[in-house]
């Protein structure tokens, strides 16, 4: 008996969390790891975004001459077409519901009529193909005594089967032709590196320096703290807009003040100006302006992250390795360098990662600030431009799936060879 | 702190006579206290308050040397609070008298009183600066820690003073210019103080024409909706699942755990493709519940994750009790679990909530009809040519405002949760 009783309630217990977990996994599956599989699916598919829209028929109806008198020839003319230029669409029927006291005149051999119902049927029509269908109706006392009404778009109604451009099997390579091989791949790359490495180291020190300063007990703390994490917690929308307006070369307050207090000689787009000519020690240097300011952008935003992180860990340091060490009289830098960074080793590697990955992996932020240009288009917002700019989803996916291969091969890299993983 | 000190005459080293050393360091400490304080007084002056001041940074440079040296003479022997008050008189004098004489340091449109007043103001503060920076540090002869020390102090002095404008900065300028028109900003765009000789109407124009012409109202309500309805949604499924996760024993159990953040490495623009496509054939694009079924997929891994870290600190004796006396595992967890983890469930539905309200990628890919834009959908129809920026800056504020109240009012429940789970793209 017990024996028996033993594996059932462990398959009982094993059902219950099966149905407690079965939602969450089933969202995470439809809405995160089936859309992955997809878009590989669509990268090697001709898909324009026009595509998305089936083609169907269309319709409008028109009285051509009304019936006004017992006897009168009612014409109707059904205009119809071809939604597609490009696309066949099979079996169009046409469909309509008329008034009552219609009687078809030599109806069309292609319809057929049942009071009230007609129904006509067209065959397979090639993209772009129109038909003017004109049908006569001898209007009956009843249908004059009803007060003639005019038949309209509203009943009629169209059906044809069109293929599905998501789901054929018509496949094709040339979408990674054109991205790979296209000018704009390798400059998009290269942007989205610099973007990813710089933001993420940029945020790093931020963020180890905001929380070196916080890591001491004085009035006010709290509320720094609070003010700190400000621009982590603020909507993008709203902080993007917000920087595009405050350094606006015309209007924006940054540079007013620049030039006000003499740190800017002229006016400098920074968001929308590529290159930037840097003069020191009669070097010049072009800065690339707009990337660098974005890549400002990233680090203000997002040291917060770091910040919290590396807080946490400086507080759960033990005080007492400070003591011994000032007993054996180390310097405060010494401290810093000999106690301190060690601790932090695991946290900043964990950071370096995720800000990587998520940096790596950001759209938003540039797409408002810049829409990627002035040099700033990283491989997310080609996603973007090739997919909807530029209408071509087929295209956008390609640049997708190359996109997360290079993400899956860094991260292969980094658990291969990255210090003291904590990840 | 002071740091520890070394040698016989550590106890009168306060009171001697600087070296050439330690007067080089007070001229320095000085110099830089005077810059930063004269320097942010002239900003202050001119952004908020639309004086039109100029600053000779070398003059308040040599003025703080001199402060310095003086601060650093007399240093143990007087009150030095007495001495910083005469070197703040000195040095506001000269201000003033350069100020009077034309040469550029004052203010030319300031009042002399207050110019004089704000002088003080900012000389006895360099003044103060320069004592905390010197403080516990021998001047006739610095040991290496007191050197360090007294870097890092001025390393800390700049540091606090940067992010501070550079957090601030732009949420203050995001504020002031939702309360200028567009003559306002161009005629004087140095200026960011607010303009009071005006009626409240004017100055709040822009938040009355977003909240009316724009539908911000409308939009308010959808971001809501959408942000509580995702909250639910998650915090439902994901109690269910933590503690599938946590209580019970099933094949692959570890696997899940471990493997469910790695949902947070897959990039949203991957994603935006195909459940664009699909959705437009489904219907369910331009629709809400179309957002509602993609915003808790998007939070869930990491409300998982959370509530799991969190279920694991209780003790499972009181579920077993429960359990022993007749309880099923749902009333188990309605009515044991969950009321011991409210603090958790607090940080999990503040952090979804903030991702759902902040949420641009989807809600932008998604919506068309202005009739279900949220918030973040609503901003990007502002920002055209036609709309005027104080506009666009009011709709920030408007979009801001109740996630930082939010924020400020759960600050621990906020702080937790983003330490907890730790992930947002």
């Amino acid at each position: 008996m017990r024996r028996a009783r033993r594996p059932t309630l462990a398959a009982r217990e094993a059902r219950l969390a099966f149905w407690m977990l079965a939602p969450t996994l089933l969202i995470v599956f439809a809405i995160v790891l089936f859309p992955v599989a997809a878009n590989v699916w669509i990268s090697v598919k001709p898909v324009k975004l026009a595509d998305l829209r089936a083609p169907r028929p269309l319709l409008r109806v028109r009285v051509l001459q009304p019936a006004t008198a017992a006897g009168d020839t009612l014409v109707l003319r059904y205009q119809m077409r071809n939604s597609s230029q490009a696309t066949r669409i099979q079996d169009v029927a046409l469909f309509d519901v008329l008034p009552a006291g219609l009687e078809p005149l030599d109806l069309d051999p292609r319809c057929a009529f049942q009071a009230p119902r007609l129904a006509c049927a067209f065959g397979d029509w090639q993209g772009g193909h129109r038909l003017n269908l004109d049908l006569r109706f001898r209007a009956t006392a009843a249908y004059i005594a009803a007060g003639a009404p005019q038949p309209t778009d509203a009943g009629a109604s169209m059906r044809a089967r069109a293929p599905n451009v998501l789901t054929n099997l018509r496949f094709t390579l040339a979408n990674f032709r054109k991205v790979l091989a296209g000018t704009e791949f390798l400059p998009a790359l290269w942007v989205t590196l610099a973007y990813t490495v710089f933001g993420t180291i940029g945020s790093i020190l931020l963020g180890l320096f905001a929380a070196q300063l916080l890591n001491a007990d004085f009035a006010g703390k709290g509320l720094l703290r609070g003010l700190f994490l400000f621009p982590y917690v603020a909507p993008v929308i709203a902080v993007t807009f917000t920087w595009a307006f405050l350094l606006d070369p015309l209007s924006g307050a940054a540079n007013a003040l620049g030039q006000r207090f003499g740190i800017l000689g002229h006016a400098v787009a920074f968001l929308s100006q590529r290159s930037f000519e840097l003069q020191a020690f009669g070097l010049h240097v072009a800065l690339p302006l707009a990337l660098s300011t974005v890549i400002a952008f990233e680090a203000w935003r997002y040291f917060p992250f770091a910040f919290l992180f590396i807080l946490a860990r400086f507080q759960a340091i033990p005080r007492d390795m400070y003591e011994a060490a000032q007993v054996d009289g180390a310097s405060p830098l010494q401290q810093f360098w000999f106690i301190t960074l060690p601790q932090l080793v695991g946290i900043l590697s964990t950071l370096f990662l995720l800000r990587f990955i998520w940096t790596f992996n950001k759209f938003d932020d540039i797409f408002l600030l810049t829409g990627g240009a002035a040099g700033t288009k990283t491989l997310t917002v080609q996603v973007y431009d090739q997919a909807f700019a530029l209408a071509d989803l087929g295209a956008g996916a390609a640049v997708a799936v190359t996109l997360f291969v290079i993400l899956a091969a860094f991260m292969v890299l980094y658990f291969r060879y990255a210090p003291g993983g904590e990840a | 702190m002071r740091p520890a000190t070394h040698g016989p005459s550590s106890g009168r080293r306060a009171a001697s006579r600087p070296g050439l050393l330690g007067t080089l360091l007070a001229t320095a400490v000085g110099a830089l206290a005077c810059a930063l304080s004269v320097g942010g007084w002239s900003l202050t002056a001119t952004v908020v308050g639309g004086l039109d001041t100029t600053t000779h940074l070398g003059t308040a440079l040599a003025l703080g040397a001199v402060m310095g040296v003086v601060l650093a003479h007399w240093r143990g022997e007087r009150d030095t609070r007495a001495v910083a008050a005469l070197a703040a008189g000195a040095g506001s004098a000269a201000l003033w008298l350069a100020a009077s004489r034309g040469l550029p340091l004052g203010g030319t449109r300031i009042e002399p009183v207050w110019g004089v007043a704000a002088a003080v103001v900012a000389m006895l503060f360099a003044a103060h600066l320069t004592r905390y920076g010197l403080r516990g540090i021998a001047l006739k002869r610095p040991t290496r820690n007191e050197l360090e020390a007294l870097l890092l102090r001025i390393v800390r002095a700049v540091g606090f003073t940067f992010f501070g404008v550079v957090v601030a900065f732009p949420f203050y300028f995001m504020v002031v210019s939702s309360l200028k028109s567009r003559a306002e900003m161009l005629q004087r765009p140095t200026f960011l103080g607010i303009n009071l000789h005006q009626s409240l109407g004017k100055l709040f124009v822009g938040y009355r024409e977003v909240l009316t012409t724009f539908h911000f109202g409308r939009f308010i309500f959808n971001s809501t909706v959408v942000a509580v309805v995702t909250v639910a949604v998650t915090l439902v499924l994901s109690i269910l699942g933590a503690y599938a996760v946590t209580r019970l024993r099933f094949r692959g159990r570890e696997l899940l755990s471990r493997s469910i953040l790695l949902i947070y490495m897959f990039p949203a623009i991957v994603l935006v493709i195909p459940l664009y496509s699909v959705f437009t054939q489904l219907g369910l694009r331009d629709t809400l519940p179309g957002l509602l079924i993609v915003y808790p997929a998007t939070t869930l891994p990491v409300a998982l994750y959370m509530l799991r870290s969190y279920f694991q600190t209780l003790p499972s004796d009181l579920e077993e009790a429960g359990l022993i006396d007749g309880c099923s595992r749902l009333g188990v967890i309605a009515r044991i679990t969950l009321p011991l983890s409210l603090p958790a469930l607090a940080s999990v539905g503040l952090y979804v909530f903030m991702i759902a309200w902040n949420e641009f990628l989807f809600a932008f890919m998604f919506l068309d009809s202005p009739a279900i834009f949220t918030l973040s959908r609503g901003m990007v129809s502002l920002n055209s040519q036609e709309v005027p920026r104080q506009f666009l800056m009011a709709g920030a504020v408007i979009v801001t405002v109740p996630i930082m109240v939010l924020f400020f009012w759960f600050e621990r429940y906020l702080i937790a949760g983003l330490t907890a789970g730790g992930v947002k793209g």
